[in-house]
């Protein structure tokens, strides 16, 4: 371990609420990991005689309008969310990283027409283009990854941006100019793996956005469509019978805000911990 | 001493402009370096002093085109550099090289200092795993360093390991000149004198040039064959190292002499404290740059800018009193 990697953990272990965080982001990814086996029921099977039940001991959360045991959909609902989470956060750090990188390592030209671009995309209010696409190319759930992807890179090319302008004047940059590297070398084996840790940081954060646009979307009946569950669309369903079976929007809710606020605080704490100007201030 | 020399720079110029406002109008200059010349011979040492600030490094900088100049030729085994496509200069650069003043940032602190040695060899030739790495040990073991430390980070050496790294990285493509940007004035005193003569060493087995950029005259005098003083982006003085140390012609040089430390303290010795401000690069005054600060100046002085003159057997001055 490097001494910036130790110096690292000192600080995040200081950290109770990130560390609390990773902890239980550890946990739901176990849960989604091992849905399968710790599903009591078929998410999918219905039985009417069985529909609206409060919680009890055989339907822990109880069941839907359709006899579905909210329990086992919430499980399987864990995969998708996060799924879609994660993949619609890599899709925008790769856009993010390699706009960010030309624009920091060239400047001039390149500079200003990528980031004139970063600043055309951030006016459109992105909630609304997602829904727009998404009603357009129609709701699946590669879609939506997707598109979550293309309209959230922007903050991410101007981290990497920034980091490129400030690493290529470096001297072991430099260094590498001297000796006749090539550009592309120089920007993903030089300048890139030193300036990864912010990136990283936003990413965390940008998980816990996905995760609510995702279930934003998913209320709104443009996400994940049923039968295939997902927090969102199980939180729709549960809407119609709010007053009089509140397991169905509770559990679901509860589940969206404990893994949205996981990833912030873990975000916040990666951020405090990797910023040294931050450092020390809890 | 072969006639044509190895590095030849002629009317070199750089001008950094100054921006200013939220349009960045520019609002002047700064002069870094103005109508600079000099050249090189294969196996020379060439010193080049000045203050910090005076144009030094961007000197270094512009011959390697890490920077461009705006004006000038820089002639290198008869090719200009400045005119060449970026396919050639990669070339070129096997045999043109630089070591840097500050080891702690010359490296990349992701690599180890085996791939940081490896990078040049693995970027111009095609060599096996196998001869990249006996070419590392054998770096590595010719500027003194253990070849199982390869592996290690560069965070992980002391500030006079990381600078033979820099000096190996340099030396793997066998090049014939290397630009030494004050390569050991980041350094401690008692490793400032190994790193010198490592390098001293190494030229004289790999029959090195070196362009040797200091703002410290006593380690310039150790390895050089010949110095120019720099002030404000001109060279005011040029001579072989015995005669500019023996008899300074520039008032800036007898200063700059004269602030030497002398190891022995019975020794009086006489300093010529500079008195005035230097002035600012980017509004110079038309005449002489040194007048603001110089001893001798007449009235002459402010309004004509002296000429770089030969006064003899390769001593140059810039100074209207010769």
């Amino acid at each position: 371990m490097t001494t910036q990697t130790k110096t690292f953990w000192k600080y995040f272990k200081r950290n109770r609420l990130a560390v609390g965080g990773l902890g239980v982001i550890l946990i739901i990814f176990i849960i989604a990991g091992s849905a399968s086996w710790l599903s009591p029921y078929d998410p999918g099977k219905t039985d009417v005689s069985l529909k609206l039940k409060p919680p009890s001991f055989e339907h822990l959360l109880g069941t839907d309008q359709l006899g579905r045991d909210v329990l086992s959909r919430m499980l399987y609902g864990s995969r998708i969310s996060l799924s879609v989470g994660f993949v619609a956060v890599a899709i925008s750090i790769f856009i993010g990283i390699l706009v960010g990188a030309l624009a920091g390592y060239y400047g001039r030209w390149v500079d200003s027409f990528l980031m004139r671009f970063v600043d055309i995309m951030l006016c459109f209010p992105t909630f609304f283009l997602i829904l727009t696409v998404v009603a357009l190319l129609g709701p699946s759930i590669f879609n939506i990854m997707l598109v979550i992807g293309i309209t959230s890179w922007m903050g991410t090319s101007r981290f990497v941006r920034a980091e490129f302008l400030s690493l290529r004047e470096r001297d072991f940059v430099q260094a590498a100019r001297a000796l006749g590297v090539k550009d592309r070398r120089i920007i993903f084996k030089h300048i890139l793996p030193n300036g990864l840790a912010p990136v990283f940081v936003t990413a965390t954060l940008d998980v816990a956005t996905a995760i609510l646009v995702e279930a934003g979307l998913s209320f709104l009946g443009f996400g994940v469509q049923p039968p295939a569950p997902s927090w969102g669309n199980i939180l729709t369903e549960g809407r119609t019978y709010i007053f009089d079976a509140w397991w169905l929007t509770v559990f679901p809710g509860f589940a969206i805000l404990i893994t949205v606020l996981s990833f912030n605080l873990l975000g916040e704490g990666l951020r405090d911990s990797i910023d040294p100007r931050l450092r020390g201030r809890r | 001493m072969d006639p044509i020399p190895l590095l030849q720079v002629k009317h070199l110029k750089k001008y950094f402009p100054v921006r200013k406002g939220i349009f960045s109008k520019r609002i002047g200059w700064v002069q870094a370096v103005e109508e600079i010349s000099f050249h090189l011979h294969s196996g020379e040492t060439l010193g080049l002093v000045g203050e910090s600030g005076c144009g030094k490094t961007t000197v270094g900088r512009c011959i390697l085109r890490l920077l461009e100049p705006d004006a000038g030729e820089i002639w290198f085994e008869g090719e200009d550099l400045l005119r060449m496509d970026a396919e050639s200069l990669r070339k070129v650069r096997a045999r043109l090289q630089i070591i840097f003043q500050d080891p702690y940032s010359s490296l990349n602190p992701r690599m180890t200092a085996g791939e940081i040695i490896a990078e040049p060899i693995r970027n111009h030739t095609r060599c096996s795993r196998k001869e990249i790495q006996d070419q590392v040990s054998f770096l590595m073991d010719k500027v003194g360093l253990h070849p199982e430390q390869a592996h290690r980070f560069p965070h992980e050496f002391s500030g006079g390991q990381r600078q033979r790294i820099g000096i190996a990285r340099a030396l793997a493509l066998h090049p014939r000149l290397i630009i030494c940007d004050e390569p050991v004035s980041a350094l401690d005193v008692s490793i400032q004198a190994q790193v010198i003569n490592l390098l001293v060493n190494l030229q004289e087995e790999m029959g090195l040039s070196y362009l040797f950029i200091a703002h410290d005259l006593s380690v310039v005098e150790h390895i050089s064959d010949r110095v120019a003083v720099m002030y404000l982006g001109k060279i005011v003085e040029l001579a072989k190292d015995t005669v500019l140390y023996s008899s300074p012609k520039h008032p800036y040089t007898e200063a700059l002499l004269s602030a030497v430390p002398i190891p022995n303290p019975k020794m009086k010795k006489q300093r010529i404290l500079l008195q005035g401000e230097i002035p600012s690069p980017i509004n110079l005054p038309k005449g002489c740059r040194f007048y603001s600060r110089c001893s001798y100046r007449m009235d002459h002085c402010r309004e004509v800018d002296p000429e770089f003159k030969d006064l003899g057997e390769g001593h140059w001055v810039a100074c209207h009193l010769y």
